[in-house]
């Protein structure tokens, strides 16, 4: 308090007063509160993947009291409002995976080319630009770019390639073609960040030993940021097998199980969709099949975003 | 290859050493050749990548505006949705939009800090459950969007919350699908301070919270609303989960947070307009992805400015 704290105290050895504690003057429980305050909001991620989870699981409880697993699973034919109702989730499944098939025929060559483009070819002055464009756009709302899918590409795409769209303006094709520009982004700009992050010296060793530039980024730098590669192609098809607009505005509604292109196909996204926005009461095996169908997507992505989240981490390590 | 007999006379040798280096050399620039060539095409093929996706993506925008600009005009933001396409508009919607937006700021903002301080400044890496939080955070980040649709429909509109179809619950769906990319960014940003911005704060006897308060947040502050503008422009567009939680297409008039008549959102509306077989409605709709664009592009714009204006070098 006084001259306790002041190094003169030194001066008067062995008459002076004791030597401050140097412990805390007070508990200080602020800080206690604090840092439990923070914890909670930490926590709160925790509980929402709770309740996603008990909000999921609870009615799909009940819906497979009414549908047997195998029906569900492998069932070939989904009509939950005929009567008598059918709940075969292939149909939903071949076209949740069939649109996201075409979105990454489209989004994996150009994302990675334009990948090594941005981080291997492109002078700095042209990244720079480049690169924050695309992250803008990658902003783009995906109802956005359904509206753009259902008014221009489909009337366009359906007088170029009459096979593309059987039953205008609804085409899986045509959904998978908007679904891919959607992705593009993320292939291109995680992938980008994987093979910047390959050290220098790589490159350089391949030069000297008398490598071209094709080869360097090819056979160098492309295969020493695979896992990086791999996992925004990964995150990037959860995405669209996640997506819910672009499908309900031009994939159509109709569940057929089919991978052509030109069909008009329901995905689990879509069907969830529609469903929910008609009138229909909880406690319905009709309500439930939401949320069967909703677990079934939040597996399918939660395995694909796992096996993405632990590759970055490997990346990481290895040149971090 | 064998090596040239040393038996053989000199000119001989000489001959034979010449043949081959120039073999040698013929090989090596044939393949300088070939590979120049392919070099080149390879090169022209990343071109055209980079032309695909920038004119993809640039078309979208183009063309919402060629088509929409016709119907641009204020009663845009003035009309209620109608049945005629000349006295339609975007009201109740775009004010619904606000006041989501405005519930998501209120609610991300503190908790995605809150969490994001903790996780850095806090947390014990070497304990399982902080472990378990960062991992369920990333999870989380990627899970569809649609399925908050589903946890909002059965965990807030009905279930444990109850709230009903007000515009409350959109609002705090869309917050819970946006906390985690809030968390990301504030997690990068006050990473990115140095170590010893902290140590030097600590040995002056700051405690742990001045310390954060007074050093880190300041100086992660500009990664921070980096990432919340991102976050928010994330909630405007979302048009999925509003579609389970109640956000209806044919409200006429202002929304207000706790009333149960209903309440619409710009997305929603630009997807029912898009969804009427009318052109004149997709002219419409195509006005609303106008408005939506201009203020999310703009954002978008000011975040990344942002991040990199005041990207600090340490």
């Amino acid at each position: 308090m006084d001259a306790r704290n002041v190094i003169g105290a030194l001066s008067a050895p062995g008459a002076g007063p004791p030597p401050p504690a140097l412990t805390a003057p007070s508990p200080r429980y602020g800080e206690k509160v604090i840092k439990g305050l923070l914890a909670l909001c930490a926590l709160l991620s925790v509980l929402t993947t709770t309740a996603i989870v008990v909000s999921l699981l609870a009615p799909t409880v009940s819906f497979f009291a009414e549908v047997s697993l195998p029906d569900f699973l492998f069932g070939t034919k989904w009509a939950p409002s005929f009567t008598p109702s059918s709940f075969g989730v292939l149909p939903l499944v071949v076209g949740t995976l069939s649109t996201s098939l075409y979105g990454m025929l489209v989004a994996v060559p150009v994302g990675l080319l334009s990948a090594i483009y941005l981080s291997e070819y492109a002078p700095p002055r042209v990244r720079k630009t480049v690169k924050p464009i695309i992250e803008i756009l990658a902003g783009i709302p995906t109802v956005a770019i359904g509206v753009f899918a259902l008014i221009f590409l489909s009337p366009t795409l359906a007088e170029v390639f009459p096979f593309l769209v059987n039953i205008p303006p609804f085409s899986a094709g045509i959904a998978g073609l908007a679904i891919g520009l959607m992705i593009v982004p993320i292939i291109a700009s995680i992938s980008d960040d994987a093979m910047r992050a390959v050290p220098r010296s790589l490159r350089e060793g391949a030069y000297g030993l008398g490598a071209t530039k094709m080869k360097v980024a090819l056979r160098v730098v492309f295969p020493a940021a695979i896992s990086g590669i791999v996992a925004s192609i990964v995150l990037a098809a959860s995405r669209a097998v996640g997506e819910t607009m672009v499908v309900l505005l031009v994939a159509g509604s109709s569940p057929n199980l089919t991978f052509d292109p030109g069909s008009s196909v329901q995905t689990m996204t879509a069907f969830i969709g529609t469903t929910a926005t008609g009138d229909i009461s909880p406690g319905t095996v009709k309500y439930d099949t939401i949320f069967a169908v909703g677990t079934l997507l939040f597996v399918m992505t939660l395995v694909m975003n796992m096996f993405a989240i632990r590759l970055v981490r490997k990346y990481r390590e290895v040149y971090e | 290859m064998s090596t040239i007999d040393p038996r053989l006379p000199g000119a001989q040798r000489t001959r034979l050493a010449a043949a081959g280096a120039r073999s040698v050399t013929a090989s090596l620039t044939d393949g300088r050749g070939r590979d120049k060539v392919t070099g080149q095409i390879f090169y022209a093929l990343l071109l055209l990548a980079i032309a695909f996706a920038l004119a993809g993506l640039c078309a979208i925008v183009v063309q919402a505006f060629v088509k929409g600009s016709p119907a641009l005009s204020l009663s845009l933001f003035t009309d209620a949705p109608s049945s005629s396409a000349e006295r339609a508009g975007f009201r109740p919607a775009l004010m619904g939009t606000l006041y989501l937006i405005l519930g998501v700021i209120v609610l991300v903002v503190p908790l995605g800090i809150g969490a994001a301080v903790y996780l850095e400044e806090y947390a014990d890496k070497t304990r399982w459950w902080n472990r378990l939080v960062e991992l369920n955070i990333q999870n989380l980040a990627g899970v569809p969007s649609i399925i908050y649709g589903i946890l909002g429909l059965a965990f807030i509109v009905r279930g444990p919350l109850d709230l009903g179809f007000i515009l409350a619950a959109g609002s705090l769906t869309l917050g819970l699908l946006v906390l985690p990319t809030v968390i990301l960014a504030a997690r990068e940003a006050i990473r990115a301070v140095p170590p010893s911005i902290r140590e030097g704060s600590l040995a002056l006897g700051a405690t742990q919270w001045q310390t954060i308060r007074r050093q880190v947040l300041p100086a992660s502050i500009p990664g921070i609303i980096t990432g919340v503008i991102l976050a928010i422009s994330r909630a405007i567009g979302e048009t999925a989960p509003l579609l389970l939680v109640g956000a209806a297409t044919f409200v006429t008039f202002d929304p207000t947070f706790l009333g149960s008549d209903g309440y619409s959102a710009l997305p929603v509306q630009i997807f029912n307009y898009a969804t009427r077989p009318q052109d004149e409605f997709r002219v419409l709709a195509s006005a609303g992805v106008i408005v939506m664009l201009v203020v999310l592009l703009a954002m978008n714009a000011f975040a990344v400015w942002l991040r990199n204006r005041y990207e600090q070098q340490w």
